[in-house]
Parts: C-alpha cells; structure tokens; sequence
C-alpha cells in the first residue's frame, strides 16, 4: 500500500466515521425563525400571550424509534416578551424569570411514545428558575416534502418554579396555570 | 297616596334619580382611580385597578343605556315657570347641550376605553369571567393612537360635571330655584 493509497483509506475511515456517528443525532434540525414557542398566563381572566424569541434544540428523533429519541432544548429566557415595552422590562426581574441568575430555560426528552396517526407523547424535564419538573408534552407531526412540522401544548404551574413570586404568587391575579404551545419547523425527520 | 306636595310632574321619575346619583358617584370614583393607577409602577395593585376601572367602565356603559333609554321613555319634568321666564336664550342652549354632551359622553369615554384596551392586546373579561368581543383589531399603533383620546374624552366629561354641578348649586343657593329637589326622591 502506497502511502497515497494509505492515506485515502484512512480519510474514507474517517469520514465514514464522521458520517455514520454523527448522522443520526446531527440529521434533524430545527429552524429557528419558522418556529416559535408561545406562552398565555390569565391576568384575572385575561389571556396575555408572550413568546421566547431565542431558542434552540438538539433533536435525534426517527419516527419509528420513538424509544432512541432524544430532544433537548434550551430556551434564552432573555428573549421572553409579552409585547409590551413595559411588561418586558419586568420579566428578568427576580420575582419574574431572574435571569440574571438563570439566563436559560431547558428541555430533556426522557421517554417518547408513539400514540399513532403522527401523534406522539414526549415525557421530560423542564428546568425553569433553577426548579425541574416532569412534563408530558403531547406533540401532533405533520409533513410536507422535507419538512416536518411539530405541534403541541401543555399547561404548566408557574409557582412550582417560582415565576412571580412573593406578591405576585396570589392566583387570584395570576393564574397558577400557564399554557406553552409551541411549533417546531424540522428538517431531517425521517417519513412518519 | 301620592301627597299634594310632590306632584309628578315636579321631578324626575324614581329610576332616572337612582341612575342619576349612581352613575355621578360612578363616574367620579372611576375619573380618581382612573388619574391615580395610570401612575403606578407595575405592581398587583395596578392590575387590580386596571381591571376593576374596566369592570366598572362596562357596567356604567350598560347602565347608560339603560339610563338612555329611561331618558327617551320618560319625559323629565318641565323647569319651573319662574326660572324659565328669567332664564337668557343663551343658558337654555347651554342647559340642553350640556346635557347632550354629557349622554354622548357617558357612551363614547367607556367605548373608547374598551377600544383601547383590545387594540393594545387586553380584551376585557368583565369580572374575570365574561370575556368581552373585540370591536377593534389588536393593534399596537392603532392602541397608541386611541389611548389619549380615552382620556381626553373623559376630561371633557369630567369639565361638563363640573358645569353641571356648578349650575346646579348657582340656582339652588343664589337663585333658590330648588332644581336639585327635581333629583331627589319625594319626602314629606
């Protein structure tokens, strides 16, 4: 073998490697600017709706392996707005999302099951404020081409991350109840 | 009975005398709360204020029109003789379009208001469990541009109480045309 030779076969070992290692947790991608992760609290009955501008994820997922599934996201609690110049300037305060102390929100798939029809139950931790909690996030897939698109929603408690605190934890004015709804645009989902 | 003192005709019925002095006091306490939370920081009290203001606001609104069509079923009581024989033509239009303009207010400021409220992205929901339809878009520039006009238009209102008030004390005390027995439930 030449050293021609040698140092063909080794760059094919390689990128063989590269590929098949990373091609299963590299392969689905969320974009970012077609997605967006919504949340409504109710203000003595009044829905407010805010968003998280910044957010990002690591997605393995193959519809027909739900059980290999593994999705994690992080959210930039900075990037919360309620629209209003006001109101934003109160969501990094402590009592709110203290971001000072706990910049990001994040997600941990730890079980995934396919309840059919491109339906699927995401089971994980969501980390908020420093507190984890166990969610079950119903999420419904659809496909066009080669996207897919991902939606769900569930309700959360905000106290049990402490999100308002101290004189704002009446749920009289603030609902305990929280909903995130979110869609994901993903590519590099394999066919339902 | 009815005595011989109190004819009739002499005063308002009972129902337009009780929206009369509800509806002032309403709007009194709704103009201070309504100088006063515009003010505060962010902070549960303000919240509360906001959304009572609204809850209130609706139910003036309701009570307008009924207080409205109260107005246009019921004819008030004609003026007293001796003031209407001594009154310049220019107060008698002042009287009747200071009442206009105040019935047209008491619909406009509250609209307004609940106008403002859904274009800046918070429907009313009266007392926390009727959520109110939107009559305008959400609308953040649209929002800007309604929100002085809610006030405007109450200081324009709150002005015309003033008149009225003053008006009303000038012919009770310096004329002693007694109009302010015409609101007052009948006693004997």
């Amino acid at each position: 073998m030449t050293s021609l030779n040698f140092s063909r076969w080794i760059h094919g070992w390689i990128a063989f490697v590269f590929f098949g290692l990373s091609l299963p947790a590299m392969a689905q991608q969320l974009a970012p600017a077609q997605s967006e992760i919504v949340f409504v609290s109710k203000q003595m009955g009044v829905p407010v709706e805010g968003r998280f501008q910044k957010f990002s994820a690591k997605i393995a997922f193959n519809p027909s392996k739900p059980d290999q599934a593994n999705i994690a996201f992080t959210v930039d609690m900075t990037s919360a707005t309620l629209g209003v110049k006001e109101t934003d300037a109160e969501l990094p305060k402590a009592e709110w999302f203290n971001t000072a102390k706990f910049a990001q929100a994040t997600f941990q798939s730890t079980s995934v099951k396919a309840l059919g029809a491109g339906k699927f139950e995401v089971a994980g931790k969501l980390s908020i404020k420093g507190a984890t909690q166990t969610v079950l996030v119903p999420v419904t897939l659809t496909q066009a081409g080669a996207n897919t698109t991902a939606v769900g929603a569930f309700a959360l408690k905000r106290l049990a991350f402490k999100i308002g605190d101290n004189e704002w934890s009446d749920t009289s004015m603030v609902a305990d109840d929280v909903q995130v709804k979110f869609k994901f645009a993903l590519t590099g989902v394999a066919k339902l | 009975m009815e005595s011989a003192d109190t004819p009739e005709t002499s005063r308002y019925t009972l129902p337009a005398i009780v929206l009369h002095w509800l509806l002032g006091l309403a709007l009194l306490g709704m103009f201070g709360i309504g100088l006063y939370m515009t003010d505060l920081p962010i902070s549960p009290l303000r919240l509360k204020l906001y959304n009572w203001h609204k809850w209130a606001g609706i139910t003036v609104l309701t009570l307008s029109l009924l207080r409205l069509v109260w107005r246009l079923t019921h004819r008030p009581p004609a003026l007293p003789d001796a003031l209407v024989h001594t009154m310049p033509a220019w107060q008698r239009v002042a009287h009747h379009a200071t009442h206009h303009a105040l019935y047209a207010l008491f619909f406009i400021v509250p609209l307004v208001g609940w106008a403002y409220s859904s274009a800046a992205g918070f429907p009313i929901v009266v007392f926390g469990v009727w959520p109110l339809p939107d009559f305008v878009p959400v609308d953040k520039a649209l929002a800007e541009l309604i929100k002085p006009w809610h006030e405007i238009s109450a200081m324009a209102m709150m002005a015309l109480v003033v008149l009225h008030v003053a008006a009303a004390i000038q012919h009770q005390w310096l004329h002693k045309h007694r109009l302010i027995q015409r609101m007052l439930p009948g006693t004997h």
